[in-house]
Formats: C-alpha cells, structure tokens, sequence
C-alpha cells in the first residue's frame, strides 16, 4: 500500500480515435506495451490545453478498457464528457495529435480467483471502467450483472459491445427517460436480500458509492468503489486527493486517492467523514 | 563542456547540482523516484513534518488558477518519529542528498524537532518552514512577524549547534521581506527559502462560498513566479552574502535561471511536478544548458549576475 502503481509511466501517446457517442467522447490512445501493465479501475493523467496553456495541473481519467491489435497495437479507451476546459481540450484533439500521459495510476479492481455473482453499478459515465471490468470477470466465469443509472437517458453510457459482456442490463434514470423510473440504488438491496450477489464493483458519483456502501453495511456482500476527488498530481506527491479510511485496526488515516485509490473497499471509506477532519487521535 | 561546475553551497553543505525539489511537492521522494533517480537531483527537500502525526485540512484542499493553483493540504503528515523511521533511511539508500523541512506550532516544537533531525545520519540541511499559510490562525505564521521568526530560528540554532546549516523558509505575504530576513539570519539561520506559497481564495460560484475546505489557501505555480523573482532579488540586494534557496513557479530551464540571476544558490522545483513527474530533472538539464549557452563558466558566476553595475 501507499506506492505509486509500479507499471507507471510517462509518454507521448498518440490519439487513434476520437468519436462522439451521445453525450460522450470515445477517445483511443495508442500506448504499445503500456496496455500490459492496466488493470480494470486503473486511471490515466493527462496533460491538457498545449504547450502554452494557462492549465497547469493534469486531468484523471479512469481507463475504460484497454486492448491488443495487429494493426494498432497496444489501445488504452476512455470515455471523456466535455464539461471542463481540460476535458473539452481532450475532446477536441484530433486523430493523429499526440497527448502527454502517466498511466496506469491508482489501485485496481480486485478479481475473485473463483467465480462469483458479480453486481457492476455505474452511475454516468461512471460506467466506462466497468466493461472493460466485466470481460475480465466474465473470462473467470463470474455471472456479471450490470445496473446503469444517470439523471437522463443521454448521460447513460452503454454501448452495444459492452452489452455483450454481461449476463443482463438494467437501466434508470431519474426522469423516466430511459429505462425504469428511479435510481440505480434501488434494486439493489432487494439482491442483497435474495443473497444474489457476493460482491459489487461500483463507479460514479460520491453519493452513489456511499449509497451502496450503507446497503452493504452488515452484510458479507463486498463492495468495490471506485472514487473520485479532485487531484493536483495524480501521483501521490500533493495530498489534495485523499479520503478518511479505516484501516483493520480502526484507525482512521487520510488516503490518497490517487495511490490507495481509486478502488478502495466501500466498507472502510468514512462516508460520514468525507470533507471534514476526523476529530480522533491519531 | 561535461567539466562546467553546477555545483553549490547552501551554508557549509555541497550540492552537485543547484536543482532541488520543494518541500511539499515531493512527499518523501519514493512517487518521483519512479520517474528518475533522486541521487541525480541536487536534493530532495522533504514534505514539512511536525513533531505529532496531523491529519490536515478537509477536502476540497485544491483549485486550479489561472497559471497556478491553491492548495490547503495544512501538512497532514505522519509525525516526526514514523517519519525519521520510514522516509529517511530509504531516500539515504538511495544515495539522495536530503533536506529536512520542519514544520511546529510553537517556538518549542520547532526545537524539539530539531533535536531529533540532529543526530540523523546523512542529512544535507534543515529547512525551518515558518511560513506556513495553511494553520488554523493567521497569527501562526511565524515569519509574517519578525520578532516570532527570530525566536523561532534562534531556538533552533541553540539546538543544532553548527552541524548542519538552517534554511529558514519565508513568506512573501509580507511588507517588509528584507528586515525579516535580516532578523532570521542574525538569529544563525544560514541560508534562506524564498518563497513559500501566496496567500489565495477562491469562490465556488455553484455553492457561492470560498471552495477550499480551510477556505483559504497557498497560491503556486507560473502565476507567483514574479513575486518570486522580486522577492530574491530584494533579499540578495540587501544581503548578498546569504544563500538562497529560490522557489515560486519554476517550470522551465529558463525560469530556474532567472531565479539565479535574481540571487538564488539553488532552486526548487514545486508545483511543475504535479504536471510533469520529469519536471525537476528536465529544469536541471535545461538549467544546465542554459547557463553553457550564455558562457558562464561556473553555476556560481551566474547567482545573482543580475545585480551588477550597468557598466558591467
């Protein structure tokens, strides 16, 4: 714990693809042998806005998938929203432009060595990571089921291939716009209760993950979350990203969420704490 | 050309090259390790330790600025002893030369923690970080006051002796920055740091309150690199005999060189490393470069080259 991922690296990588999907950018980065080292939850810290640009700090971004190709070699994905100037830089970059990296960063999703029932929730475009998850999950013969939510249907991110890679789908949104009324969070206690699911892989907005976390509060169901707080670095030098974690002891420490996340165990994140200082000694 | 001499002294300590990293930016060397050897850097200068462990300020601790951003981590850190246990004796293995930053409440703690870095084997220096602008009280900022930071660095001089040299860590949120460095200097700090980070807010305009959780918060990058220039410059003026340890958005070759020029003995590289983990060996390369290309002979004939006559 509390070490850079040790596959980190830093290089120019080259965009190969860069289309519109919805209200999303499906962007290709070629990154040759880099893609041996990423691990599903893993990110990647992108220089944003050129040489001469007022934007000084790196953008995180969770790697979708990553693949091999004759053609094109080693392929990292990620599915960007332009909100920000930084991702609306990245948005605009053409294919063939080249954009500096570090990756693989942070923790990974942890994979059962035996095969389990599996529950992947995204909330967004939380959800990118979690293909490429559950092709990973679905090779070790877990049953993958996959719960999407957003506040409209045009913030779901559910493309065709990766309905293939899970044994079922369900959608919803907070205005009825796709899929069932409601949110993501609903149906899942009912799982927990029929005992349908060992473990949950989630990704999305805070509010999301710590919803989860109190569903799964004294059960054995266990529950990996991938967070998000903002980052300077993105490589555990500037402190700015961390979270208060309980450890196995009870004590309570301000992780980075950029080395001992962004996948950490939903169980030992201090929901209640997150924004404040633990009062606790240390 | 591989004979210039890029070496410096900051006190009675020799750096073979005048590019360190800053205190804060770096924790204790093991992420950048990764990235380049640290024994190739002129120092790793240590994230500012206090003497308990300290959990910080709350999140959000970070908002990018125009060219810069605001930070209020307020030196979350393992403590002293954990720290002299576990970060220490691995960046010595490394064959890294290492400054120490001490961080305190009190006049007291800043002593206390001096004497236990004292006796620590293979430490280059001790920077005093007086300068803070993360504590919960303004009036904590030692070196915002002179007579605060005399006590503070004639407390840790009665402590250290005159084994290793004392980098005393200045504010620039300050009005007069010449006379608190005269005071700290006469109080036996040996070099100086300038300059520790700018005092800023930032207003979320979707909550329309300040954004960093402690409100307020120390301003770096590209955006305070004037402040800095202008603060060595003065200091140098006033003493040109004193060190000075320059900092304050460095992120070029070119940069690092003006800070010189102004009267910096070595710079270190902060922020730059958030956005590019090779920022402080790259600065040292390019530094190097640099100073061959304009013809001066040494490293040294350049600090504070700056400051000659108009005839010269």
């Amino acid at each position: 714990m509390s070490q850079i991922n040790r596959g980190a690296a830093h290089l120019n990588a080259t965009v190969l693809a860069n289309k519109r999907v919805g209200q999303y950018h499906q962007i290709v980065l070629g990154i040759g042998d880099l893609v041996k080292s990423c691990r599903p939850g893993n990110f990647v810290a992108i220089k944003v806005g050129g040489e001469s640009s007022r934007m000084i700090l790196r953008r995180a971004f969770a790697i979708s998938r990553v693949a091999e190709s004759a053609s094109f070699g080693g392929t990292m994905e990620l599915i960007v929203a332009p909100h920000g100037s930084g991702s609306k830089w990245l948005c605009s970059q053409s294919e063939g432009s080249e954009v500096d990296i570090v990756a693989p960063l942070g923790t990974a999703f942890g994979i059962p060595t035996s095969p389990v029932n599996a529950l992947l929730v995204g909330g967004g475009y939380g959800s990118a990571p979690l293909f490429g998850l559950a092709e990973v999950l679905k090779a070790r013969g877990c049953k993958v089921d996959m719960l999407l939510g957003a506040s409209t249907g045009a913030k779901i991110y559910a493309p065709m291939e990766g309905k293939r890679a899970v044994n079922s789908l369900k959608i919803f949104t907070e205005d009825g716009s796709m899929g069932e009324l409601g949110r993501v969070t609903e149906p899942i206690k009912v799982l927990i209760d029929q005992k349908s699911v060992d473990v949950i892989y989630s990704c999305g907005p805070m509010g999301m993950l710590r919803a989860i976390s109190e569903l799964t509060d004294d059960t054995d169901v266990v529950h990996q979350c991938a967070v998000e707080e903002a980052m300077a670095c993105g490589i555990g030098i500037c402190m700015t990203c961390v979270l208060p974690v309980k450890d196995d002891s009870g004590a309570i420490s301000m992780l980075r969420s950029c080395i001992d996340g962004p996948v950490m165990d939903g169980s030992q994140v201090q929901w209640h704490l997150v924004g404040q200082v633990p009062e606790a000694n240390l | 050309m591989s004979n210039f001499d890029f070496s410096t002294t900051l006190g009675n300590a020799f750096f073979n090259t005048p590019v360190f990293t800053a205190s804060g930016c770096a924790s204790s060397g093991k992420e950048l390790a990764q990235f380049f050897p640290l024994k190739d850097i002129g120092a790793v200068v240590t994230k500012s330790v206090m003497n308990k462990p300290r959990y910080g300020r709350p999140t959000p601790r970070m908002a990018e600025t125009p060219s810069g951003m605001l930070n209020s981590i307020g030196l979350q850190g393992p403590g002293i002893e954990a720290f002299l246990a576990k970060d220490i004796p691995w960046l010595v293995e490394q064959n890294s030369r290492v400054i120490i930053s001490i961080a305190g409440e009190t006049v007291e703690e800043y002593a206390t923690l001096a004497r236990k870095v004292r006796s620590v084997p293979g430490i280059s220096a001790i920077e005093v970080n007086i300068s803070c602008p993360n504590v919960e009280n303004r009036g904590l900022v030692f070196a915002c006051d002179p007579d605060s930071s005399r006590r503070v660095i004639d407390g840790v001089r009665k402590t250290i002796g005159g084994e290793i040299p004392i980098i005393a860590k200045l504010s620039p949120d300050v009005t007069n920055l010449p006379s608190i460095a005269q005071g700290v200097v006469e109080s036996g700090a040996d070099a100086l740091a300038l300059i520790n980070t700018v005092l800023g807010m930032v207003i979320n305009l979707e909550t329309m309150r300040p954004h960093l959780g402690g409100k307020t918060g120390g301003l770096s990058g590209p955006a305070i690199k004037p402040v800095a220039v202008r603060a060595i410059y003065q200091v140098h003026a006033a003493m040109p005999d004193v060190p000075i340890l320059g900092m304050g958005g460095v992120s070029s070759g070119r940069d690092a060189l003006e800070l010189i020029l102004a009267g910096a003995s070595g710079v270190s590289v902060g922020t730059a490393s958030f956005g590019n983990p090779h920022a402080v060996i790259e600065i040292q390369r390019e530094l190097r470069e640099l100073l061959i290309a304009k013809g001066f002979p040494t490293l040294k004939s350049a600090i504070g080259y700056a400051h000659r006559e108009a005839s010269e």
